[in-house]
């Protein structure tokens, strides 16, 4: 047994009992980063000088007997999508390299104050925009259950780094899918919150309507935990909501019995990976077992969810990214002749193929003429969908599907066909459109080897349901505990080689 | 729908892209693909449905209107492609 083996919470209690310090547990990720890092790709850069001294500050801490939190010292990556004062953040993205932010976002600041220190900064498929990792402008991660396969997206490298044990635990964020796709591909835990749970100040923008940041951990416990530190009202963030936090902790052991939990006859139809139906149907029957009664429900425009999100995200998108624009900050093409021609080259340069393709999807759907076809009529189908599950919540505690249709892909599999990939996001971005919270956990393996996500969507600000009806499958299965092996090898090797960090 | 090579080309203006020629041609096999797929909104009659911006608004959005300190000047420009003095630079706009 490693250090790095241990959950957030179990080295929490060890740092709290003096068996370890917070110095010995981040040395441990350091090096467990030096030895497979090579391989995982998890990481854009390391702060080991930021992480170290962190934890000895936290280990003062320990010692005076005044911890700052229940996790202070407990080493956690955050995805490159957060800034951080003082160390580069690029989103993915050439535009951004370089780029050191003046300013740490809330949840940055709120982590540091808890006494974590923060190991580095995690891959990311460019401005959070794709489902594997691939549109990352630096290099794409693996998945460590299998190295030749994505470990999904977009926050790739915040799970591959989670389940290969570089790092306790991590923040992603969530647009369509984001934590919770990635987290059913690795064998670990991502929880979006609501919308409005968790502040979105100093996160990168996407798309400002769906984007929520969020904990990728090994266990529910953890998320609950991770969760806690970062469940804020925040003045800086306009649309963050003055709802006070539960202790997510409390009832976590609570059980499912007398919950009703629906299954949306929707989420399973033809296109779902047989292996991955055969594990979740189990969890299903399992959920029986242990006292939940199983209901069905319908979630009638679904099947609208998958063009209503690739109108809106878009939409939000191309303006967002029209701040990108070489003038204040990130690159700059410095050959250009008059300010037009710097503001087109400089985005040209800067952005990658999965952007530019969003941006001009965006910029044409608002463009005149065309803002009512597809904006607005998509904001309208968005109250439908929100209104599915408003309905559903009616009659049931929670719903019940898939994470991903399909377990982790190769790397190289889908990144010719836009819209395949986009499908990859079917079961996950309802719950963005919606403004629920939502949450993968662990529900097995296909005869591969390669993980399966269980996904539980709850009613607004519901998140500790879903925490505790998560806990009551994993106490059952302890999936946590499988190390990833960290074997086979991608057939096709990214173009670019950085510098192992 | 298909989109022409000169819808492609105003779309790229717009969103100030200085696309190459393979790119726009690119782009517009690619979004006439995304717009057949999103078609379908078409089909559903939302005449009475009120559009929604955002899931899950909260009751007021307004504070105080209190000042804050904000970033000193060194500390917004330091990230500057280029600057002059405490302002950004950028080329000649007017000749």
């Amino acid at each position: 047994m490693q250090l790095t083996d241990l959950t957030m919470l179990e080295l929490a209690a060890k740092l709290a009992a003096g068996a370890v310090s917070s110095e010995e547990a981040t040395r441990a990720c350091l090096e467990r980063i030096r030895q497979v890092d090579p391989k995982v790709r998890a990481f854009l850069r390391v702060d080991e000088e930021g992480a170290l001294a962190a934890a000895r500050a936290s280990d003062a801490r320990r010692k005076a007997g005044s911890p700052a939190s229940a996790l202070d010292g407990v080493p956690v990556g955050l995805k490159d999508i957060f800034l951080t004062e003082g160390v580069e953040t690029t989103a993915g993205s050439r535009i951004l390299e370089g780029f050191v932010p003046p300013y740490d976002a809330t949840v940055v600041r709120l982590l540091k104050e808890a006494g974590l220190p923060l190991v580095g900064k995690l891959n990311m498929d460019e401005f959070a925009m794709g489902s594997s990792n691939e549109s990352s402008a630096y290099f794409p991660s693996h998945n460590p259950w299998d190295l030749a396969r994505t470990p999904g997206g977009s926050s790739g490298g915040s799970a591959a780094a989670v389940a290969a044990r570089e790092v306790f635990g991590a923040l992603g964020t969530d647009t369509g899918g984001s934590i919770r796709q990635p987290a059913a591909l690795t064998n670990t835990v991502g929880l979006k919150p609501t919308y409005g749970r968790v502040s979105r100040f100093g996160v990168i923008a996407f798309a400002s309507s769906l984007d929520q940041p969020g904990p990728m951990t090994r266990t529910v416990a953890d998320a609950a935990a991770l969760l806690q530190l970062i469940a804020r009202h925040d003045p800086q963030d306009a649309t963050s909501a003055a709802v006070e936090a539960p202790d997510y902790s409390a009832d976590l052991e609570g059980g499912v019995r007398g919950l009703r939990l629906g299954v949306p006859r929707e989420y399973f139809t033809e296109g779902m990976d047989p292996e991955v139906e055969a594990s979740v149907r189990e969890a299903l029957r399992e959920y029986e077992r242990l006292g939940a009664t199983l209901v069905d429900v319908s979630l009638p425009h679904t099947k609208y969810a998958l063009a209503t999100y690739y109108l809106i995200a878009p939409a939000e998108a191309s303006s967002n990214l029209a701040r990108y624009d070489g003038i204040r900050y990130g690159q700059r093409a410095k050959d250009a002749r008059g300010l037009k021609e710097l503001y087109a080259l400089t985005r040209e340069r800067g952005f990658g193929p999965e952007v530019k393709r969003r941006i001009m999807l965006g910029t044409y759907a608002l463009s005149a003429g065309y803002y009512d076809a597809y904006y607005l009529r998509a904001q309208k189908v968005r109250t439908l969908i929100r209104e599915d599950f408003t309905k559903a919540f009616q009659q049931v505690d929670a719903v019940l599907s898939p994470t991903s249709p399909v377990p982790a892909f190769k790397l190289g599999e889908k990144v010719d066909d836009p819209l395949s990939m986009y499908l990859m996001d079917v079961f996950t971005l309802p719950c963005n459109l919606a403004g629920l919270p939502g949450l993968s956990v662990p529900c097995g393996f296909t005869k591969a080897g390669l993980p399966v996500g269980l996904q539980i969507l709850g009613r607004p600000f519901d998140e500790a349901r879903l925490l505790r009806i998560a806990r009551a499958y994993e106490r059952e299965h302890d999936f946590f505990l499988r190390p990833a092996p960290l074997q086979g090898w991608p057939e096709r090797q990214a173009s670019v080689t950085p510098p192992c960090p | 729908m298909a989109l022409t090579l000169e819808q492609v080309r105003h779309v790229a203006t717009l969103a100030r892209l200085a696309l190459t020629p393979e790119e726009e041609q690119r782009f517009t096999t690619q979004l006439s693909a995304v717009l057949d797929a999103v078609a379908q909104l078409q089909a559903l009659d939302v005449e009475a449905v009120e559009p929604t911006s955002h899931a899950t608004l909260a009751d007021s959005l307004l504070r105080e209107d209190a000042t804050r300190p904000s970033l000193p000047p060194e500390k917004s420009l330091a990230n500057a492609p280029a600057k002059s003095g405490t302002s950004f630079a950028v080329p000649k706009i007017i000749e």
